[in-house]
């Protein structure tokens, strides 16, 4: 992975500076609430309903068990002894002090982490496929890029004041685990015919309150011109995006208001006039971060046969090896998903004690490096298959093997009421609901992959839209209740879910679950998925089961 | 009089800004400013005046109609009506590097210490500072990086070339 220079370490450390500083200046009185407010955004801090709460950036979703230690560390010494992942591959802590937060950046420092643009109206942590690296179908390793994308967007000075938040992912396989299709910028890197990296570059996508899917602006743009292209986009955005209206603010309301067509030809004027100049990427400076993204030392090893190693074990091995282990690019080597979606935990959250088993499994099980997948979980990109079970074994115990990776219960959700200022309704309880209800692993097995999304407000933090089944928390004259919708997809194939009608209580959410999930049972074709089940026959026959009325 | 950071110095900034859609022919005395709606009458004056003559655009403003004739001022204001407006960034690059201005160009408006870093990379060179800013916070603000990871309207070289020595 990554590690840093002197230049980026030296600009980690200024930054830590300079928040001290504004740190301190808010806190004699200098600095007006209102005016510290984005620069504390910009790093990280918002102030929330009972505490501050801190967001880290893991850029593109990489970690080290180093680095996984301190985050341990920091939990236990400036926190409550756990964190969150974030539907961003970021880190949430929820109960820091303010006057610790530049301490704990100092922290963070040591070991090349920080919290620089985890919020407020700049370019976020940029995000990719959890399996990047590794997967099985990847055409274009999209780290390096992301790595060159991250330092291109940190403190960049034209756009630290954008009309909104801005969101990049990057994808380099078939299937695209990252949603690039629902980003403000979505970056699919490819081969033309001669074999040379090349990007297809759309923009426009994004959720919240007005979901889109994002269109192509440019086919095929070259790697040297990236940083270029992205400036033209961005400074497009940034002079012409709406600052009247908050909720229309974002870069797909502009590239709907314009059209495409209109939107790409002012990307391309613009980009006419700065693709020749020191925008442009030195190749030099491509090799050299492409050079910490080489495979780790493999050993030469032959895949073994899943059945031979199932039929050895326990059950609970079977439906585990079935549901978190994934392909790999090397024979012999597999993926491994630890869904942190324990019944009765929050999705999402993990203790000190969990990071630090963890790391030291990575250290012993996957070269010492770990991932965080947009779906709230952690992966070990490199296990040997032969050391599956004894993985698995040591999983177990902490709760960490829980064979529901894909499945309803491993659930996509925000932090919602219990923690967040913004949201209308709890996530966290009705997720807990609902995991309780669907406890019984061969029937989650015989459903099969099923994204479940839920999300506190329209603020959609948990992608709502994209889940195959995607819930909404909405405030009825100060009650909590529920929207539903089905039929949503995050993948190549991106799709925004329908509405079934009125909203429920959370009460009675789990029995709407279990309605929609019968009417897929009677309904689907044996090769059918969920979601494909929904594509073809419409919302209709779930919106009739769920609303019917008791005979 | 409003406090101006020019050059590593502190000083007062003595520049009048006049307001948009100005009915009056008569210039008032002394340094001016006038919106670029009124760029001819600015035009016009640059040189007879009594004082220097600039033109100020506001976050907004588009400076692609007026391209051929900035360089006729020494000064070219822009105003940022809130710091979180981020449009004058955009501007101020666009008058360095695209229409190759090469005058003053100052900072105006809600001009806070914690975004002069941001505004000298894009190309101003001088900040009328909000009256409530300490001017040594302001001074020190401005060195608040070593190095850069992008280019910008400083020219300094990006980390990606620095590393390879271009």
């Amino acid at each position: 992975m990554y590690k840093y220079d002197d230049y980026d370490q030296q600009i980690v450390d200024e930054r830590v500076l300079q928040f001290k500083d504004q740190t301190r200046r808010f806190l004699a009185g200098e600095l007006p609430e209102d005016e510290f407010l984005p620069l504390r955004l910009q790093n990280g801090l918002y102030v929330q309903r009972f505490a501050p709460m801190l967001r880290i950036a893991i850029p593109y979703g990489m970690l080290s068990s180093q680095q996984m230690r301190k985050l341990a560390s920091i939990a236990r010494r400036f926190d409550k002894g756990y964190v969150h992942f974030t539907t961003r591959q970021n880190l949430q802590l929820n109960w820091p002090r303010l006057e610790e937060v530049p301490k704990i950046l100092e922290e963070l420092a040591t070991v090349q982490m920080h919290a620089i643009q985890t919020s407020g109206n700049c370019i976020r942590n940029t995000t990719t496929d959890q399996f990047a690296g590794v997967a099985y179908d990847e055409i274009v390793d999209p780290r390096p890029w992301c790595e060159i994308i991250r330092q291109w967007s940190t403190f960049h000075p034209e756009f630290a004041y954008l009309p909104r938040k801005f969101k990049i992912a990057v994808c380099g396989s078939e299937q695209d685990r990252a949603a690039t299709q629902v980003h403000d910028i979505g970056i699919h890197a490819f081969l033309n015919q001669n074999g040379d990296v090349r990007f297809k570059i759309l923009a426009g996508g994004g959720l919240g309150r007005t979901p889109m899917v994002g269109s192509v602006i440019k086919p095929s743009l070259e790697p040297e011109h990236l940083l270029s292209y992205l400036d033209a986009v961005l400074r497009v955005y940034n002079r012409y995006g709406r600052r009247d209206n908050k909720y229309k603010a974002r870069i797909k309301i502009l590239v709907k208001a314009l059209t495409t067509e209109v939107f790409s030809e002012k990307v391309e004027k613009e980009w006419s006039h700065l693709k020749d100049t020191q925008a442009r990427l030195p190749q030099q400076e491509i090799d050299r971060v492409q050079s910490f993204f080489t495979e780790p030392d493999y050993e030469a090893l032959t895949n073994i046969d899943f059945t031979d190693l199932a039929l050895s074990a326990e059950p609970d091995f079977q439906l585990w090896l079935r549901r978190n282990v994934h392909p790999h690019k090397k024979p012999g080597y597999s993926a491994v998903t630890l869904t942190l979606k324990a019944t009765a935990d929050a999705p999402g959250d993990a203790s000190a004690e969990q990071l630090e088993a963890i790391s030291d499994l990575a250290d012993r099980f996957s070269f010492g490096e770990l991932r965080v997948s947009h779906e709230q979980n952690l992966i070990f990109s490199d296990v040997p298959q032969r050391q599956l079970h004894e993985l698995w074994l040591r999983l177990k115990p902490l709760k960490l093997a829980t064979p529901n990776h894909g499945l309803l219960t491993d659930m996509i959700c925000c932090p919602g009421g219990d923690f967040c200022a913004l949201a209308n309704a709890r996530s966290i309880p009705l997720a807990e609901m609902i995991q309780r209800r669907f406890d019984d692993i061969d029937f989650l097995h015989d459903i099969g992959e099923l994204d479940l999304n839920i999300s506190g407000c329209m603020n959609a933090c948990a992608h709502h839209h994209v889940g195959h089944i995607g819930i909404l928390g909405v405030d009825r004259k100060g009650e909590e209740y529920y929207q539903v919708q089905v039929g949503g997809a995050s993948g190549h194939d991106a799709s925004l879910g329908k509405i079934l009608g009125p909203s429920f209580k959370m009460d009675e959410v789990p029995d709407v679950i279990d309605k929609i999930l019968n009417t897929y049972v009677e309904l689907r074709t044996p090769e059918e998925r969920f979601v494909d089940t929904c594509r073809r026959v419409g919302v209709q026959p779930f919106k009739e089961k769920v609303y019917a009325k008791a005979a | 009089m409003p406090k101006l950071l020019k050059d590593q110095q502190i000083s007062n900034d003595d520049f009048q800004i006049l307001k948009r859609d100005r009915a009056e022919p008569i210039l008032p005395e002394g340094n001016v400013l006038l919106h670029v709606s009124s760029i001819n009458q600015a035009i016009k004056a640059n040189g007879l005046h009594n004082g220097q003559v600039g033109i100020w655009f506001d976050s907004g403003d588009e400076p692609e109609t007026v391209a051929n004739t900035l360089n006729q001022f020494e000064i070219i204001a822009v105003n940022f009506p809130g710091f979180m407006d981020g449009r004058g960034y955009s501007l101020a690059r666009l008058l360095r590097e695209r229409f190759d201005y090469r005058g003053d160009i100052r900072a105006v408006g809600d001009i806070l210490v914690d975004q002069l870093y941001y505004l000298k990379r894009c190309g101003f060179s001088s900040f009328r500072l909000r009256e409530d800013q300490h001017p040594d916070y302001a001074l020190a603000a401005l060195t608040t990086f070593t190095s850069d990871y992008q280019t910008a309207a400083d020219k300094t070289l990006p980390v990606y070339r620095l590393r390879h020595q271009f």
